[in-house]
């Protein structure tokens, strides 16, 4: 008897458990939960690491912040949940984190297939490769029969088949999981070659190398890696918010907002100023959160320009150039759509 | 059911004080509660999928894998299916698998034995190998294994080179092979018949032993049997003795056989886990059989080999072969560590498979799908190797 209520009371777990993974919509979880549980990766610097005091910092991880300055007014109600390159779409589609910001390219199979959905792109990136400078590798074109470490389960992973197989070259993989365990792969010399996207290039040879001069990034970028955030399919209006929270940096960085002038802007005599600050019109209202979302957004994480070169541009040890991602008004692709 | 016995017996009234008719309302009760339960998680995931939009079936295993595998015991290249990739993954565990239950069977039965030995120092040395191996979680040994191969070896140009043609880097172990040749296929079809036949022999001859009391000489026949007969089919193929020696060429070598670090680290992380277990089992098994029986075996003039051999191990595989098999098991299934060091078995290249197509529940069905099977056919392998052993009791 003791059994059968036991397994009564399994069953009856199981049953509000997967009730409640089923139930409402995605931002109203959030809200009643007060916090973003947000997929950030098990630690590449410049989009998402962990310091030594367990704080996430990046800018994968100012988007999730970001997110949380737009619902709760304060960018700290986030709790980060790192994946491998593997666990990351399963978690997400499983309800366990909210969104990814997790320098996630955007292909056409995950965007239909895998049910979910790409807010935007918040870096624009390309597969490169790194091979040790003793090596005298001068081209990608030169690599036949390398031995190449790679992530498994990620679109570096099929790209890197098919340069080699477009330039009949042949070559070995090594696929590891975990991101640390194929970069000491690299390092101690069992790889000719280590792929992934240039950013991500940069940011290992920064933090593992033992000397990062002692290794050089092959000057071809062989495919076209659109990083951003995902939510699942399902919500809508999570979506929206996630999408507009990008374009609000953006926006930002276009009217000259930045953290350190934002409460003069509120003072700004420009239309477009005052609807993004929601001085005038209801932009916050319609999608959900407080009208002051984008202030909360600037005055607590920043501008694009501000978290770009804090991260990963010029005031950071990766001193990637904007390149791509530029506003599109000074050359790059990085276009907000308008706030109206 | 019940309503047939029930019918048989006209006497017994429906009565809930009656334990019989409890018995059985529970009985359905539970049943259907677990039914009913499964029922639900089905529909509901079907029905989540749906409503996700995330797609499902198995139709993904004959679309274009799209990405490259290290090691492959069959043709395969990014072209292939994703079956194939499954098939590959599935060969690399089995190879694996196979190859670790042999070496740690014969491993860990030598260090049971030395346990047991009268010499001080090896009976030590084992205890201490049993108790380190034991006690660090596999794991972490794997990330030892493979740390030493890749960290320690040097670099292909830098290769060592005990013995010509055989090579030792961080790109694995490369040794000559011969040269691709048909008949190669049929010395080992030629093994495999002599091997059946040596069986055969044995069997045959303690059958005459144990009727007529005569000896058949067995080392000579079966040596024969096994060696001799791939040897007629070597001659037979034209005795080809092309060597391929592999060379280094560019980035690494090129032809003859290899063994990658990913492998050996696996295997020798598993072989060496496992035949700490296995050194117990067989040590135990040693033990349980009474010392008398070595005394009245010495007693009647036997020596130790045949002590060992005739009455003490068909005595002691009684105790031994059931804990065995799970140690069988237990080696298959720690294979799928190989995930962390870079491996390709049926875990990993399932694990890529679910992200480059997101079907997650297809991906772990296959999964527990093999491994049940292969773990399944192990047991009923076991059970039957057990059945014959215990039959030796009287």
């Amino acid at each position: 008897m003791k059994r059968l209520s036991t397994a009564i009371a399994t069953g009856a777990v199981l049953v509000l458990a997967a009730g409640a993974a089923q139930a409402g919509k995605d931002l109203d979880a959030i809200k009643a939960r007060g916090q973003v549980i947000c997929g950030v990766s098990t630690g590449l610097a410049g989009f998402s690491l962990a310091d030594s005091q367990g704080k996430w910092a990046g800018l994968d991880v100012d988007l999730c912040r970001a997110l949380s300055a737009a619902i709760f007014g304060s960018p700290d109600k986030v709790k980060y949940q790192a994946l491998t390159a593997q666990q990351r779409f399963t978690a997400l589609q499983s309800g366990e984190v909210d969104l990814l910001s997790r320098n996630t390219t955007w292909t056409l199979t995950r965007d239909t297939s895998l049910g979910l959905n790409f807010a935007a792109v918040n870096f624009y990136d390309g597969q490169g490769f790194m091979v040790p400078k003793k090596l005298g590798v001068k081209s990608a074109r030169e690599l036949a029969g390398a031995t190449v470490c790679v992530q498994p389960g990620t679109t570096t992973e099929l790209n890197l088949a098919d340069y080699f197989r477009a330039n009949r070259m042949d070559f070995k993989p090594v696929v590891i999981e975990r991101l640390d365990e194929i970069n000491a792969a690299y390092f101690s010399g069992r790889c000719d070659v280590l792929t992934t996207d240039a950013s991500g290039l940069a940011s290992v040879r920064i933090k593992d190398a033992k000397v990062p001069e002692d290794h050089v990034i092959l000057p071809e970028l062989i495919s076209k890696e659109p990083l951003g955030p995902v939510v699942r399919h399902g919500d809508d209006q999570l979506l929206d918010l996630v999408k507009w929270t990008h374009y609000a940096m953006l926006e930002a960085e276009e009217l000259g907002v930045t953290s350190k002038n934002v409460d003069d802007q509120l003072k700004s005599s420009n239309p477009g100023t005052q609807r993004l600050l929601g001085v005038s019109g209801d932009m916050g209202k319609m999608l959900g959160v407080d009208n002051k979302w984008a202030y909360n957004i600037v005055k607590t994480v920043g501008n694009y320009a501000e978290i770009y070169d804090k991260h990963v541009g010029k005031d950071s040890a990766l001193k990637i150039e904007r390149g791509l991602n530029a506003l599109w008004n000074k050359g790059g692709l990085q276009y907000a759509m308008p706030i109206r | 059911m019940a309503v047939e016995t029930m019918a048989r017996e006209p006497s017994r009234s429906l009565s809930w004080n009656d334990p019989w008719v409890r018995g059985i309302v529970y009985q359905v009760v539970v049943a259907g509660a677990v039914a009913a339960l499964g029922w639900y998680l089905v529909n509901n995931t079907l029905d989540n999928l749906q409503r996700a939009k995330i797609a499902s079936g198995f139709s993904f295993l004959d679309r274009e894998s799209g990405f490259a595998i290290g090691e492959s015991l069959i043709e395969y290249s990014p072209a292939s299916s994703y079956g194939r990739a499954f098939a590959v993954g599935l060969l690399n565990t089995l190879r694996v698998a196979v190859i670790g239950i042999v070496l740690s069977t014969v491993l860990g039965t030598a260090i049971g034995i030395a346990r047991l030995s009268s010499n001080w120092l090896i009976a030590k040395l084992s205890s201490l190998y049993v108790e380190v191996i034991r006690n660090v979680p596999l794991l972490l040994q794997l990330f030892f294994w493979y740390a030493l191969i890749t960290e320690n070896m040097p670099g292909p140009r830098q290769a060592a080179n005990p013995l010509p043609g055989v090579y030792i880097s961080n790109r694995g172990f490369k040794f000559p092979l011969m040269a691709e040749h048909w008949i190669w296929d049929w010395c080992w079809v030629a093994v495999g018949v002599g091997t059946i036949s040596a069986l055969w022999l044995f069997s045959w001859a303690r059958e005459r032993q144990n009727q007529t009391g005569k000896a058949f000489p067995l080392l000579w026949p079966s040596l024969g049997l096994i060696l001799g007969l791939p040897l007629l089919a070597w001659l037979f193929g034209g005795a080809p003795t092309k060597v391929v020696v592999p060379e280094l060429r560019g980035f690494n070598f090129q032809g003859g056989g290899s063994l990658t670090p990913e492998f050996a680290a696996l295997l020798i992380g598993l072989t060496m886990y496992t035949a700490g277990f296995i050194a117990e089992i067989v040590r135990a098994g040693i033990l349980a059989v009474p010392k008398g029986q070595w005394e009245a075996a010495g007693a009647l003039g036997l020596k130790r080999g045949p002590v060992l051999r005739l009455i003490v191990l068909p005595q002691a595989l009684r105790v031994i072969v059931p804990p065995m098999t799970s140690q069988y098991l237990n080696i298959t299934k720690n294979s799928s560590l190989a995930v962390a060091i870079g491996y390709p078995d049926v875990v990993s290249i399932a694990n890529t498979t679910m992200n480059q197509t997101g079907q997650a529940i297809e991906g772990i069905a296959l999964i527990m799908a093999v491994y049940l099977t292969i773990s399944l056919l192990i047991s009923a392998f076991m059970n039957w190797y057990n059945k014959r052993v215990a039959l030796v009791e009287r």
